[in-house]
């Protein structure tokens, strides 16, 4: 199976659809060989701005273009974006509901070697808690191309959460992406496990364990966090034992969001896979998922707990 | 060419307008409303294009408040050029209406950009510069800055940025009254030579009396030096034109009484600035 990043997929992603979308311009703080919106940068060096390493001038510049009628896309990494520049997003992007993507990466703990200081595990939370912003977090290489698409195409302040890491595609070409629309992807009646970003995978190989001990999981994804599909989570609630993975504190993102629904709706038993309240550390993405329990067999541990 | 006295008269009725507007809200900033009225109605009256009867019309020039809560004056000024009716400027500050305690672009026409968390207008400022250059637009973008909010780290990131993409379509107004909330900002967080640095930083800099018309003017419409952005150092006095409140740091956020109100405007009214 082929591995790429998300992060590689958004910076493909703005490049291609640049060139119908001539409003489109980017604005980056000195990441964009990372970040990759170097590649939309070399093809339209007049539509790509350096800010340099001053990410709250990043989000106002970027407001002030959305408010001529640009749609411009705000990157640099995850931790930055949501964490150094929170009230300008807040004030100068959200309040007026301009038409700003911050469009982030090297979320989560996946991004590895460089430690707690680069590894964003609150950015969903605090994303999610500002009124007119829609939070998506992608799972894959093909999800994030066509999320960056429905980003651009959608009007109002949208927040994009890629990883560093790369990370097997789970999705055909010709897979159906709908905004606040979440995706059954494996249909089961004894739990379910909802699942975003790198931690769907996760989720889909967890099912297969639990196959092996007579559990028949079902598998959801939830690739935007905020407005949450309702629906789907209730579908899922069905099931009787909900399992939550996200690689985010379980604070306030995908888990939380998941249990407001159901508090509300329909109480369910349920587990949060995710950070435990505590920062990352430097350490390869996959000793790393390991030691924070965010693994295929963490979920599966968690749903058999729920069915003893 | 320049009419100073229709200035004057228009700054007066201003200056009584905050003044009403802000002791009917019971709250509001007199201080460092007062101090950019002659600022603005020179900008308003005899610099920027703008339409009152469209006033998203897309070539007009903008207006950055940045330091928002100055808002009454602006409130005052839009009002009487036409953009809502006056009336409504006795309803600042009070639930449902259209002027926020801080510019909403949303709410109130002519508001060209949210603003009140000190530090991130200008930025946005920045943003609505290099727009008007990629889409060849001619208009000019204005931004007025507080010389407390010069503190804010994201100001010397935004003037970067200026200096950095040449926008000499965009022009700084720093409103150097000297005060903050908690003193003078020497004693609060000293500014050092402002002129000197703005002139290291490369902009186009002006240092003017920002109560006087004619120099506002001047300043404001003196021919653009290509590629630099212009910087204007307008030395003001914090709650000007009334006696009481001139260079009183008490009055930066407080709403004046009814006795307070009568004695400003009796102030105000024999003012020959």
């Amino acid at each position: 199976m082929t591995k790429i990043a998300t992060r590689e997929a958004y910076g493909e992603a703005l490049a291609e659809i640049g060139a119908d979308i001539k409003d489109i311009v980017v604005l980056d703080a000195d990441l964009s060989g990372s970040t990759k919106t170097a590649v939309f940068a070399k093809k339209f060096p007049e539509r790509f701005f350096n800010i340099g390493i001053a990410e709250q001038d990043l989000m106002g510049t970027a407001a002030g273009l959305a408010t001529c009628g640009k749609i411009p896309f705000a990157s640099t990494f995850a931790v930055f974006a949501t964490g150094r520049a929170f009230e300008q997003i807040r004030n100068s992007i959200c309040y007026p509901n301009l038409n700003v993507k911050i469009a982030a990466t090297h979320a989560g703990l996946t991004v590895g070697e460089d430690g707690a200081t680069h590894q964003s595990i609150e950015d969903l939370a605090l994303m999610r808690a500002l009124p007119n912003m829609t939070v998506i977090s992608p799972a894959d290489a093909v999800e994030a191309k066509k999320a960056v698409k429905a980003a651009a195409l959608h009007e109002g302040p949208v927040y994009l959460r890629f990883g560093r890491m790369a990370v097997e595609t789970i999705f055909d070409e010709d897979y159906e992406f709908k905004i606040g629309k979440g995706k059954i992807l494996r249909e089961g009646k004894d739990v379910a496990i909802v699942a975003t970003g790198i931690m769907v995978g996760e989720a889909l190989k967890a099912a297969h364990i639990l196959e092996k001990d007579g559990l028949n999981a079902m598998v959801v994804n939830i690739h935007t966090i905020k407005p949450i599909d309702e629906e789907v989570i209730l579908q899922a609630a069905e099931c009787g034992a909900i399992v939550t993975a996200e690689e985010h504190t379980i604070i306030g993102g995908l888990g939380s969001a998941v249990a407001e629904v159901l508090a509300e709706k329909k109480p369910t038993p349920m587990r949060r896979i995710g950070v435990r309240d505590k920062f990352g550390q430097s350490g390869k993405p996959d000793e790393l998922l390991k030691l924070y329990n965010l693994t295929a067999e963490d979920i599966a541990s968690a749903a058999k707990e729920m069915k003893r | 060419m320049m009419q100073v006295n229709e200035l004057q008269k228009i700054s007066a009725e201003v200056r009584s307008d905050v003044i009403k507007m802000i002791g009917k809200a019971g709250s509001g900033h007199p201080g460092g409303s007062l101090s950019i009225v002659d600022i603005l109605v020179t900008l308003y009256n005899k610099v920027m294009k703008v339409d009152p009867k469209n006033p998203n019309w897309e070539d007009r020039d903008r207006l950055v408040l940045s330091k928002g809560h100055g808002c009454p004056a602006l409130y005052s000024i839009l009002a009487r050029k036409g953009f809502f009716d006056v009336e409504q400027l006795w309803s600042l500050r009070k639930l449902g209406s259209m002027l926020q305690g801080h510019p909403d672009m949303r709410k109130t026409p002519g508001i060209d950009v949210s603003v009140g968390s000190l530090g991130q207008g200008l930025s946005v400022a920045v943003g609505l510069a290099l727009g008007a250059k990629l889409k060849n637009k001619k208009y000019r973008v204005f931004a007025i800055i507080g010389d407390g909010e010069m503190q804010e780290g994201q100001i010397w990131e935004a003037l970067m940025s200026s200096i950095h993409y040449k926008l000499d379509n965009l022009t700084i107004i720093l409103d150097y009254n000297k005060l903050q909330i908690d003193g003078p900002n020497e004693e609060v967080m000293s500014l050092g030579n402002i002129r000197e640095r703005m002139q290291a930083f490369g902009f186009d800099v002006h240092e003017i009396d920002g109560h006087n018309h004619e120099e506002i003017y001047n300043a404001l419409s003196a021919p653009v030096i290509a590629q630099k952005p212009r910087f204007i150092i307008a030395h003001t006095v914090k709650g000007k034109g009334v006696s009481f409140m001139e260079n009183q740091v008490g009055w930066h956020g407080k709403a004046p009484n009814a006795q307070e109100i009568e004695k400003a405007l009796a102030d105000i009214g024999g003012t020959t600035i």
